[in-house]
């Protein structure tokens, strides 16, 4: 079973990967500011699945974006990992966004034209720590575990939704990351592909890899095990999920009554076709 | 990222585009191509002037009058003559160095012989001209020492005469006439074509000095001496030797200047390589911008790319990409692009010289100094002119660049 501390091996003791102290953010567009975040104290234990929620405008994407490495925090402190993030320079990040944090996007992000299993080496290629890597068989075992062992030579545009996502999630966990990042990532797809995509990370989070959603929609923090909600730059709600879904057992359901509902029809229409 | 890596990136990603890549590359590769063809046949007319010259006769140098001085204002060349066949007869007989001397005596008039007349210059020369001009004779003979001490009236023709005068006969053993007075022909000399500047060689009569000078022209002055030395190195002594002599036959005192003039033929060649030397420059010149348009071309799509692939950036530094990997990568791509499109413009340039030279009967000359230039000028295009573009993609915001539709 694959760690879900960095490959650093600086794993805390206590088990935190992400904890926030104070965090803001200010915009500033001319001469008015705008708090986006506003004293943000937050932290996720290794094998926690937490869906933050709120409306557009609330900060939960400045949140994940500063959570994700890829912005600053106005004030305020940010470990990750047991590493002290915020302060970093831009190449700093970049390389704690490669050996800590695996992405995952609502429009997928792979690269067009680009065959999965090369979509999934890619980070391994910016690897810089000197490790030496069998990437092909990396990105190879990823994809295995994401179910799409079969799909290594096609490229996005032959590929579902939800196999995109697939392809994406694999691409998130090559590295093998300290946490999962999820940006609203059902937000392309259908009802039973989303429930299909939320049961991978499920079965992910089962196999101990710490995963963070982050949505607008309350069907979806139903699958995490703690909900964060969010609202102005502020947390407002921060507790566990009560009676927490299985998705794979709705998934088995959803087929079932589809199932159940095709078989009707076409009695149905045997029934029209005899009267 | 390591190199290997880098180019497979960089590969894969042009490979996506064929079309674009394409047409990207046929900037460089019409500019590349265009820098080869047109220095190829630069240095072709470059070499080809070169045999002309040699073809004037190796090792040779040209006696010619001094200028004369009068209350310091410049008669200009050949204003003061006291070029005489003595000078001629003395440095043969005195000067070690040269091989060969003849004086050149010109007479210009109209010929009757054959089927009519023609108008050409004649030359009153030594027996030793043909070999300082390196000049056979194609049927017949050149005259002898014996014709020259007997001022025989004998004559060789250029080519060009004998097609005019003879064009059905063998002119060996008719007779001419100049200035009325009557010639035998003894000989055709080879054809030797134009000189550099256009002039026709077989458009010529030869006959011993002794006869054109108390035949025809009956002045005491001549035009030119001319010798040759044993080898090109010893033409500089050879001149030495030569201003020697001169002085010495002119009764110079040692503070006179020449009062003649002594060239070689490196002189002759330096100037006309120099004008074929502008005439390449030019070429290479007009090829050059259209290398530099290609270049431009170049950074054109490298921009565009960079907008078109924003997301793809943004995508490459969320999964850990430095901007420096990002920028690698852009230069990279441009610089495959262009030497892969230098790589073929050096192929279709020198197919393009060789089917020239073939079909047109140009010389082209294509020196590896040229491909080499070529080669590194369309890759340093491909980084100038890739950087600023793949600059400007390093330096995107990651968010901004994710958000990028």
């Amino acid at each position: 079973m694959p760690s879900t501390a960095g490959p650093n091996g600086s794993e805390l003791s206590d088990g935190v990967v992400i904890r926030t102290d104070g965090l803001t953010k200010i915009y500033t567009t001319g001469t008015s500011e705008v708090r986006a975040l506003n004293g943000i104290d937050f932290s996720v234990e290794q094998g926690e699945m937490i869906a933050i929620i709120g409306a557009s405008g609330s900060g939960k994407s400045t949140l994940m974006n500063i959570i994700g490495c890829l912005d600053y925090p106005t004030s305020g402190t940010y470990h990750l990992d047991g590493i002290r993030v915020d302060g970093l320079n831009k190449n700093q990040l970049a390389d704690i966004r490669n050996q800590k944090i695996g992405f995952v996007f609502q429009g997928f992000n792979l690269l067009a034209r680009t065959q999965a299993i090369d979509n999934v080496e890619l980070p391994l290629l910016y690897d810089r720590s000197g490790r030496k890597l069998d990437t092909r068989q990396m990105a190879t075992e990823a994809l295995q575990r994401v179910g799409l062992v079969d799909r290594l030579d096609h490229e996005p545009s032959e590929l579902s939704g939800g196999e995109q996502q697939r392809v994406a999630i694999a691409r998130a966990l090559v590295t093998q990351p300290a946490i999962l990042l999820a940006d609203e990532p059902t937000g392309n797809l259908d009802s039973r592909t989303s429930v299909d995509v939320l049961a991978l990370f499920q079965e992910l989070n089962d196999a101990g890899i710490t995963i963070l959603l982050v949505t607008h929609e309350r069907d979806i923090v139903r699958y995490a095990k703690r909900s964060v909600e969010m609202r102005d730059g502020r947390v407002i709600r921060d507790q566990p999920v009560s009676g927490r879904r299985s998705a794979a057992q709705d998934l088995k359901d959803l087929d079932e009554r589809r199932a159940k509902r095709e078989a009707e029809e076409a009695s149905g229409k045997e029934l029209e076709a005899v009267g | 990222m390591k190199a290997s890596v880098l180019t497979r990136v960089a590969t894969q990603s042009i490979a996506k585009n064929k079309m674009r890549t394409l047409l990207t590359m046929l900037g460089i590769i019409i500019g590349v191509g265009a820098v080869i063809v047109m220095v190829a046949i630069g240095e072709g007319a470059q070499s080809q002037i070169r045999e002309q010259i040699e073809n004037l006769g190796t090792n040779m140098l040209v006696i010619t009058p001094g200028t004369s001085t009068q209350g310091g204002m410049s008669h200009g060349a050949g204003s003061y003559n006291r070029l005489k066949v003595d000078d001629a007869e003395k440095l043969s007989n005195e000067a070690v160095m040269l091989s060969a001397v003849s004086p050149v005596i010109m007479s210009f008039g109209q010929i009757i012989g054959g089927q009519g007349n023609w108008r050409a210059q004649t030359y009153g020369v030594a027996v030793s001209y043909q070999f300082i001009r390196d000049w056979p004779v194609s049927s017949g003979r050149f005259f002898d020492e014996a014709d020259v001490r007997s001022m025989a009236k004998v004559v060789l023709i250029g080519k060009t005469v004998a097609d005019n005068l003879f064009p059905d006969s063998d002119p060996v053993g008719q007779r001419l006439q100049l200035r009325n007075v009557p010639f035998q022909i003894i000989g055709v000399l080879a054809e030797k074509g134009q000189t550099a500047q256009g002039t026709d060689q077989d458009d010529v009569v030869l006959a011993p000095y002794t006869t054109v000078q108390t035949r025809l022209a009956g002045r005491q002055f001549i035009a030119q001496i001319l010798a040759s030395t044993f080898s090109p190195e010893d033409i500089p002594a050879a001149q030495e030797e030569i201003a020697l002599i001169m002085r010495e036959a002119h009764d110079l005192a040692q503070w006179e200047e020449d009062d003649f003039t002594v060239r070689n033929q490196a002189d002759l060649a330096e100037t006309a390589q120099g004008t074929t030397k502008v005439m390449t420059m030019l070429l290479a010149a007009i090829a050059g911008i259209s290398l530099l348009v290609g270049g431009i071309g170049i950074m054109n799509i490298m921009l565009v790319s960079v907008t078109e692939r924003t997301r793809e950036i943004g995508i490459r530094m969320s999964i850990g990409a430095r901007g420096s990997d990002v920028l690698t990568q852009f230069l990279v791509e441009s610089t495959v692009l262009s030497a892969i499109g230098g790589a073929i413009g050096i192929g279709i340039g020198f197919g393009t010289a060789r089917l020239l030279g073939q079909f047109t009967g140009w010389n082209t000359t294509i020196s590896p100094l040229i491909v080499i230039i070529a080669i590194g000028f369309s890759a340093s295009v491909g980084i100038f002119f890739g950087f600023y573009p793949a600059r400007k993609a390093a330096q995107l915001n990651p968010i901004e660049a994710l958000r990028y539709e």
